[in-house]
């Protein structure tokens, strides 16, 4: 049920918060925050109080999961479930959407209610998408996350908002429904072969596709992820939404709905079509090392403060899809590693930028210079999270970086080795950016005042986990730990286990053990993990 | 000959004639309104009666069965929320306003006539029926020029299109010797489709495609949206066409249409020109209506997509996505009505400007109907959507998949053109270019409409379950 409370408090918190714009501007935002906060609040104690088991392994594949009917013709179900991979993503969204209420907090000021409503509608509708394990509800939710995030850039962003939104919709509903008809090619190939139609995640893990089937319908999944992540060619919807969207926007959009392309490909291309991905994954490497290296370029040459943090995550979002596409252990840690410190390196340079913006109301590097004097704090943070995003040790995305790249030395190391310049890379335009902006000549004498104390603890929340991130990463990794062995070392798995299901026990066994069944079920495969884990660690 | 089950055709016909001869008597604008309500209220309440002996033939003529009976109540339901719609619309007219109703009662039982004919002259008689009425309909507000322009267009075109309808008829007689579908299905066994039938069925398709407005027989479509009042340009768009609809899928289904490739053919390349040509069509347009004008050529091509693909998810899919598109049709023309006032309808684009921020709840509802059409999920329209594609791709059409899927994206952009106009931040149109009277029927009316969309995209299984008992053919 907590899966199912996540999501609705979002959703009535939303409603709430645009009922009580009338009443009291300051009402709206903290309603929206103690839903935030409620619901963060949840997931940490639902993870600390799971992390041993989830770290053992000794649970089943979801460590919690709701299942309703809910257009049983078409076997369409409300199947939300959780494992360490959506866990660690659930726990980012709402960081992240606390800290975007809490820079909006003095940025917005127009129709504070629709604003609030928006945000977390979008939230609702990522945390969905992270945690649906129907094909269907997940295309829902997918779709659902996209109508609130037009409005807030088509209604609150900066001078282009209405081009910037049109253009976003555009891309991500076009390879939306591209990813929807190979949904539902998917489903009639299942239904026709088992006559069990159904959108299942588990039981469509099974389906036996001919290799160009797989590969198109393969293709039709890749297509709406590498739009969201976003992949060269892309991407070029990301910085005109990134740099025309309200600072929370830019958050939620770098930190979150870029993430959500990632997860999709982690949590539905690999394990859907093992054999087409695996065919695949030289260009989509390439690809990766493409974005790597471009968005890098791009980034430096950009004089918009907001245009070069957003091309700088394209260069960031090509190792993602590089280590999704090395297919080993150690570069899938990488990535799940990368989506959060990424989140939130880049999530705090956004807010940077926002909160620059408020005060001197433009975003060119030209007209900055200097300002370290006057906003030293500014500066300082500002210093650490470009140093995070420059790839500095100690810090998250360093973590990240180096084990997307030693996962994929292993599968290639030219590939490797192109990547590895996007460090270099990645430093010139990082440190670009301190010297345009907090070092150098004055070009002009700006009056501005330094952070006041609510931001500074936006910022220093974001500061501890980034640390965090780089010091304790195993934290993060003992998480995700064995969704990442599930999806290595067999892709199958639960292929096999199904069909063992579905032809021998499923009826006999259905009939004399109604109950009985699914328990014993259970206990074997925690005892084969749990055999494993003994194994592996002797 | 047992005339009960159709009752509800006789009820409808005995309304219009009571307010015809009350208007001789007295004219009476509320009474003929409230007589019509009730009229189409009790046809609908008598749909109950006559389920319970059903199938029904009605001598060679109708057939009256569950599929009957369900078009009949969506199409009387439609025009029961247009007439509520009309109230406030009509009030202020100068010219004569009882006579309104009792076209809109003639042409519902015209397209019930339809739904349930099973034979061409029950076909034509219903058409002409409901053709005739729409004539005058459209150009009610004659004074405006507009509109008489738009009803003279739609007459000489409906006309030119009945006429091919006949011909088309003719020749199949010619070949086969009857009228009756079933008739015909036989015809098609034993003698098989010759040049004459082939030509026949041409020529059917011209007029049948004429009422539904799809490529290349749209061309009357956005002058007569836009010269009619919007009221009536919601009724054109869902009686009339519903209807149509309805009688196709049940005659293809009857003469099993689906083993002769060559018409499926045709209607693959008329599908295929609707969705693209309705939506490129759509884009540039400054006026809300003919927005929805072009779009509704979009919607029909995606109904073929489904009509085509002829499994047995075709009928479930169809349907569904006729009560959605009904839906949101009304709905979102229901808006255009409210907005509209005595000298001017709210059709430019600049009217709807800022109208969030006037306006709230009217512009949050025109959002939610324009989502629907778009296909974006929490609205019916999305469902019905994903019906209609797993009905083509059910059947492997991947080529008319995809075009519904690119045409689709291309249909979001004016739709999002009008939602970013009302959302726009630079508002200035003054309040008083528009004063909306405001009526209480309408907004019920529109209330309920919003309601039904939403409900129906969170929780369709109801309204399937109900489709799966009545409209199986």
């Amino acid at each position: 049920m907590i899966l199912f409370w996540l999501i609705a408090i979002l959703l009535i918190g939303g409603l709430l918060a645009w009922l009580f714009e009338k009443v009291n501007v300051t009402a709206v935002r903290v309603i929206s925050l103690l839903a935030l906060l409620v619901d963060f609040i949840m997931i940490v104690i639902f993870w600390i109080t799971n992390y041993d088991s989830i770290k053992l392994g000794i649970n089943n594949d979801w460590i919690t999961e709701i299942n309703w009917n809910w257009i049983p013709e078409f076997g369409i179900r409300f199947h939300l479930a959780i494992d360490g991979l959506s866990l660690m993503l659930i726990a980012l969204t709402l960081f992240l959407g606390i800290l975007s209420v809490l820079t909006s907090w003095s940025e917005i000021r127009e129709r504070v209610g629709f604003f609030h409503f928006n945000i977390l509608w979008i939230l609702a509708g990522i945390m969905g998408v992270f945690l649906s394990l129907d094909l269907f509800l997940f295309y829902f939710f997918w779709e659902v996350m996209l109508i609130p995030m037009y409005f807030i850039i088509g209604i609150w962003g900066h001078e282009n908002r209405v081009y910037a939104a049109f253009k976003f919709f555009i891309f991500t509903q076009a390879s939306g429904l591209l990813m929807f008809i190979a949904i539902l090619a998917l489903y009639f190939i299942h239904g026709s072969q088992t006559g069990n139609y159904t959108f299942e995640y588990e039981a469509l893990l099974g389906t036996s596709l001919s290799s160009t089937a797989a590969m198109w319908l393969m293709l039709g999944f890749l297509i709406a992820f590498a739009v969201k992540l976003p992949a060269i060619p892309f991407h070029n919807w990301l910085p005109d939404a990134h740099t025309e969207a309200p600072t929370a926007g830019s958050v939620i959009l770098a930190g979150l709905l870029l993430k959500t392309g990632a997860y999709g490909m982690l949590r539905f291309v690999l394990p859907l079509f093992p054999l087409a991905a695996k065919e695949f994954a030289p260009i989509a490497m390439l690809i990766g090392v493409a974005g790597i290296l471009y968005g890098a370029k791009l980034a430096f040459a950009q004089t918009d403060l907001k245009r070069l943090v957003a091309y700088s995550s394209v260069s960031h979002m090509g190792f993602v899809m590089l280590g999704i596409f090395a297919m080993n252990q150690l570069a899938f840690q990488g990535v799940i590693m990368q989506m959060i410190a990424h989140g939130i390196s880049t999530g705090a340079l956004f807010i940077l930028v926002g909160s620059l913006q408020e005060r001197i109301h433009t975003r060119d590097l030209n007209q900055m210079g200097g300002l370290w004097e006057q906003v030293p704090r500014m500066g300082a943070i500002g210093l650490l999270f470009t140093l995070a995003s420059l790839g500095l040790p100690g810090l998250g995305n360093f973590v990240a970086e180096f084990l997307v790249l030693a996962g994929s030395y292993q599968a290639s190391i030219y590939i490797t080795v192109l990547a590895a310049l996007g460090l270099v890379a990645s430093t010139i335009y990082s440190l670009r950016i301190m010297q345009k902006v907090f070092y150098g000549n004055k070009v002009k004498e700006w009056k501005l005042n330094d952070f006041n104390s609510r931001e500074m603890i936006t910022m220093g929340s974001m500061i501890i986990i980034i640390v965090w991130l780089g010091i304790f990463p195993q934290t993060f990794l003992n998480t995700s730990k064995k969704t990442m062995e599930n999806l290595i070392s067999n892709p199958n798995r639960i292929k096999i286990v199904n069909n063992v299901k579905q032809n021998s026990f499923e009826l006999s066994n259905k009939l004399i053990f109604p109950q009985g069944y699914k328990i014993q079920n259970d206990l074997n495969i925690s005892y084969i993990s749990f055999n494993k884990k003994i194994m592996g660690e002797r | 000959m047992n005339l009960f089950p159709i009752l509800p055709l006789i009820i409808l016909s005995g309304t219009s004639i009571l307010i015809i001869l009350l208007i001789a008597v007295n004219r009476n604008y509320n009474i003929s309104f409230g007589l019509n309500l009730i009229g189409l209220s009790a046809a609908f309440i008598s749909l109950f009666y006559i389920s319970r002996e059903l199938p029904q033939n009605i001598s060679n003529f109708l057939i009256i069965d569950n599929y009957a009976l369900f078009f009949i109540g969506l199409l009387i339901a439609a025009s029961f929320t247009v007439s509520l719609l009309s109230y406030s619309h009509l009030k202020n007219y100068s010219g004569s306003r009882e006579e309104y109703y009792v076209l809109l009662l003639i042409a519902t039982l015209g397209s019930s006539v339809l739904v349930c004919s099973n034979n061409f002259v029950s076909f034509f008689l219903g058409l002409e029926v409901l053709s005739v009425s729409l004539y005058i309909l459209i150009a009610y507000t004659r004074e405006f020029q507009r509109s008489l322009e738009a009803g003279i267009k739609y007459l000489i075109l409906a006309a030119a299109s009945s006429a091919f309808l006949l011909f088309g008829m003719a020749l199949l007689y010619a070949e086969y010797g009857t009228m009756n579908f079933i008739g015909i299905s036989m015809g098609f066994k034993s003698i098989g489709v010759t040049p004459l039938v082939l030509t026949g069925f041409g020529m059917m398709i011209v007029g049948i495609g004429f009422k539904l407005a799809v490529v290349p027989f749209h061309m009357w479509t956005p002058d007569v949206y836009e010269g009619a009042s919007a009221p009536v340009t919601a009724f054109i768009a869902t009686v009339s066409k519903g209807g149509m609809f309805a009688l196709l899928l049940r005659f293809f289904f009857t003469i099993n249409g689906y083993q002769y490739h060559s018409i499926i053919l045709i209607f693959s390349i008329i599908a295929i020109a609707s969705m693209i040509g309705g939506n490129l069509l759509a884009l540039f347009q400054q006026n809300v209506k003919r927005i929805l004008a072009y779009s509704s050529i979009a919607h029909l091509g995606y109904l073929l997509v489904a009509f085509i693909s002829g499994n047995k998810l075709t009928t479930e899919a169809v349907t569904f996505y006729l009560v959605a598109y009904f839906i949101t049709i009304i709905g979102a023309l229901g808006i255009v009505t409210i907005l509209s006032n005595k000298e001017k309808e709210a059709e430019d684009l600049d009217d709807y400007k800022g109208l969030f921020w006037r306006r709230p709840l009217i512009a949050a509802i025109f959002t939610a109907m324009l989502l629907s059409l778009a296909g974006i999920p929490l609205t019916a329209g999305f469902i019905g959507k994903y019906l209609l594609l797993a009905a083509g791709i059910g059947s492997t059409l991947w080529l008319l998949s995809i075009v519904l899927v690119l045409s689709s994206v291309i249909g979001l952009y004016y739709y999002l053109r009008i939602i970013t106009a009302m959302y726009s931040t630079k508002g200035d149109v003054d309040e008083k270019k528009l004063s909306p009277v405001f009526s209480v029927g309408g907004s019920i009316a529109l209330a309920f409409l919003t309601l039904f969309l939403v409900w129906l995209g969170v929780f369709p299984s109801g309204l399937m379950a109900m489709i799966k008992t009545f409209v199986g053919l």
